[in-house]
């Protein structure tokens, strides 16, 4: 049946239709769809894991065990879960093995916007590379097959424009796939004695892999006209035909490592000038130099941000349609914390404080933005703990006093519960803020092992969070409600100025939980407000300055009330009736 | 047939994904080629979120670059000034009149210009602005202001309105349907 799928939705489906019966997971955007669409299939088992790399080993023991299974992060997720990638080439699978890494080029989501197809020539793993929904689908029912047939786990990369588009698909039925686990001690414990001798087997795999792709027909050429020919692939693909239609020569790879030597040789015989175009990093381009062809690429095309037709049109010198544009400035319009959210009350406290917070990953990371600005660093999962502990070891009382740690309870548990460790054991006086939302917010609500909910949202296990922190040895332990600001700032206080390590968890469900019963909303009283905008301080997109005075948008408004405990006057008042 | 393009602009949380997705479905149904692409994640946290929508024999690039679009369907009127740019010589603007102050404007570092419309039209651009948040609001729902500009969005193709309602019927919860199809009707019906 032909379908309009989503990238990750056909994704899921390939999953289905290939028999996969396990696949583990962390959120990150863009791939979160996938495990999300997948769990929809009675027939597959799937979980969120505290973290990429114990998804990816969780993933592997289901491999091991004879079923096929999966797991999926995005490009930053991959250097979390890189460990039991790099030796997994080793060992290879028993049922086949497939890993979606999912890239953010122009960084929609994301804090950096690395290049993951260094990770398949580092690892010495293939990687396919799909272009819209339909050869998401195929590719990684492909994928089986080859993890299988090369013992090898298959790594398919995917971008947001691919992940995050809907496109034409055709769907299929599923076949089961069932496998008896054998023990192998030599192939599968990577003790140096057993790991000296799959590595000639990982060399071995890798020029077997080379020769299929000369001849398997993920990878293909268009032939066009012989002037221009461009070798490219993935979204890169779409707007090379979006800009030339079939009047060049294309070479589309669908499997860019290995990459085929031979076919790109040929390629570059056929056409006058070669050209790649390729998205970040000039991966491909330098293969083709290390050739010894004349190639371009990167002189044309930037290694920055995510392409799109336009961008590729001028490289090659075409004319596009400049678009309208008003004389006025368009003021931003930058992602907010929303309408009582319970950061909102934390990070309003740490600036009045004059805190160095160092930050993590999350939708707190919100908390940098203005006017809260009250944030120092944010790095990656987990980094905000660690970096508290560096910093006040090196800057001793007249640091620790004022500087504070803010992680998610998703990050907390995904590697945030490591740096914990590490102030415990190593003893700095570091005061870390989790801030417990009840849910992974960011990626779009998805339960975590401190909600006490499964990925279906029946009941799971339950970290108890001041358990852990207690016995990893912190004696000062407490939790504040980050909507009554007096307590908040107290508790912020007092932790700060004692010597001891201690743990503050911000603990309120996201605003935007169904769950939540939100309060009626505030209005202002006209009379009494003075315009002193002490309530703009919180940086809260339902108040705003309306001829002089605050407003509330009804519209917007849950009630949490944090305006409230800042206005001097008591302007603000609950539109609920009695 | 050559490749159409609609933009569909609104802030996180308005309700642009499901407008998408409705459109989408439709013009499979029609028996094009189509592609839609969205954006998730942080962008949705009361950002500015553009999808672009795509359909004709055959479709490449999911997205819809500067002077591309044949229509540019806006929640808010900010937002339809920003991406002005996308729209092609020619096309069309759908956009609800609402204006949602993003946080530089709320903290007083920004103003939000004045007229815009009067601006837009100035240029000899075709606009159809309206105010979608009383005509959701008839309907039964602020929320369905997504489906108001989609009925006025129909207004411009050559489908018939039962096809449009047939989609809108596989695509909302049953129990806001009879919501949802006044909203359509008021949209498509709408007199300036």
């Amino acid at each position: 049946m032909k379908t309009l799928l989503l990238g990750n939705k056909a994704i899921a489906r390939g999953l289905y239709e290939a028999g996969v019966c396990f696949v583990s997971s962390y959120p990150g955007t863009p791939s979160t769809e996938i495990t999300e669409e997948a769990v929809k299939y009675d027939e597959i088992y799937c979980e969120w894991a505290p973290n990429e790399k114990v998804a990816m080993e969780s993933a592997f023991g289901a491999s091991l065990s004879g079923k096929r299974s999966f797991c999926a992060q995005k490009h930053v997720g991959l250097n979390v879960a890189a460990d039991p990638l790099f030796t997994m080439s080793y060992t290879g699978v028993n049922a086949g093995m497939v890993i979606v890494v999912a890239d953010d080029a122009g960084m929609h989501s994301s804090q950096n916007e690395q290049d993951s197809r260094h990770y398949a020539i580092a690892a010495k793993v293939p990687m396919l590379e799909p272009a819209d929904s339909a050869e998401a689908l195929a590719f990684t029912k492909q994928a089986y097959e080859l993890s299988e047939q090369f013992d090898t786990p298959v790594l398919i990369k995917m971008c947001t424009r691919v992940a995050h588009s809907q496109s034409v698909a055709e769907t299929g039925e599923r076949q089961e796939y069932d496998k008896p686990y054998e023990k192998n001690i030599a192939k599968y414990v990577m003790m140096p004695g057993n790991a000296k001798k799959r590595h000639p087997i990982v060399e071995a795999r890798t020029k077997a892999l080379k020769d299929f792709a000369e001849t398997t027909e993920l990878n293909r050429i268009e032939m066009g006209g012989t002037e221009l020919g461009i070798i490219t692939s993935s979204t890169s693909y779409q707007y090379v035909k979006e800009v030339f239609g079939d009047s060049v020569s294309v070479l589309k790879l669908g499997m860019i490592n290995p990459l085929p030597e031979q076919k790109i040789r040929d390629f570059a015989g056929s056409v006058q000038k070669l050209v790649v175009v390729e998205e970040l990093d000039d991966i491909i381009e330098q293969y083709v130099r290390s050739l010894g062809l004349a190639v371009s690429g990167r002189d044309i095309l930037p290694g920055i941000d995510e392409f799109a037709q336009n961008i590729v049109a001028k490289a090659f010198g075409r004319e596009t349609t400049a678009g309208e544009k008003l004389a006025d400035a368009i003021p931003p319009r930058p992602p907010v914390m929303c309408a009582g959210c319970p950061h909102r009350g934390l990070f309003y406290t740490l600036q009045k404080k004059k805190c160095t917070v160092l930050g993590d990953i999350g939708c707190y990371t919100l908390g940098a933005v203005p006017p809260l600005s009250a944030m120092d660093m944010t790095l990656c999962m987990g980094a905000s703990i660690s970096a508290a502990h560096g910093f006040n070891k090196m800057r001793g009382a007249e640091s620790s006093g004022r500087t504070v740690a803010v992680i998610g309870d998703s990050t907390f548990i995904h590697s945030g519960m490591t740096g914990l460790a590490n102030v415990a054991y190593n003893q700095s006086p570091t005061t870390v803020i989790i801030l417990d939302n009840s849910i992974t917010g960011m990626t779009g609500h998805q339960q975590n092992p401190a909600t006490g909910f499964n990925i279906k949202g029946e009941p799971a296990g339950r970290i108890d969070l001041e358990a852990l922190c207690r016995a990893m040895g912190f004696a000062r332990v407490r939790v504040i409600d980050p909507y009554d600001l007096k307590a908040t700032e107290t508790a912020i206080t007092e932790e700060l100025a004692t010597p001891a390590a201690s743990v503050i968890i911000s603990r309120r469900p996201c605003a935007l939980l169904k769950k939540v019963k939100h309060k009626a909303p505030l209005a202002v009283d006209r009379e009494k407000c003075i315009g002193c905008k002490a309530c703009m301080r919180i940086g809260c997109p339902a108040i705003s300055i309306k001829e002089g005075k605050a407003h509330v948008d009804g519209t917007l408004c849950v009630g949490c009330g944090v305006c409230e405990q800042l206005c001097p006057k008591q302007a603000f008042a609950s539109t609920a009736q009695d | 047939m050559e490749t159409k393009n609609i933009i569909i602009i609104g802030v996180g949380g308005q309700g642009s994904l499901l407008a998408s997705k409705i459109l989408g479905d439709l013009l499979l149904r029609q028996g094009y080629d189509v592609k839609v692409s969205e954006v998730h994640g942080m962008s949705q946290r009361g950002g500015s979120v553009i999808t672009y929508v795509r359909f004709g024999s055959h479709v490449y690039s999911p997205v819809v670059d500067e002077g591309e679009a044949d229509f540019i369907v806006s929640f808010e009127l900010l937002e339809t000034a920003r991406w002005l740019k996308c729209l092609k010589p020619g096309g069309q603007i759908v956009t609800n009149t609402q204006q949602i102050d993003p946080m530089p404007v709320i903290t007083g570092a920004a103003t939000y210009p004045a007229d815009l419309v009067a601006k837009i039209k100035a240029k000899n651009i075709r606009i159809d602005a309206m105010d979608c948040l009383t005509l959701a609001k008839e309907a039964g729902s602020l929320k369905a202001v997504n489906i108001v500009l989609l009925g006025r969005l129909s207004h411009y193709f050559d489908i018939s309105e039962d096809i449009w309602q047939e989609v809108l019927t596989a695509n909302v919860p049953p129990k806001f349907l009879a919501l949802n199809q006044k909203a359509f009707t008021l949209g498509r019906n709408y007199q300036a």
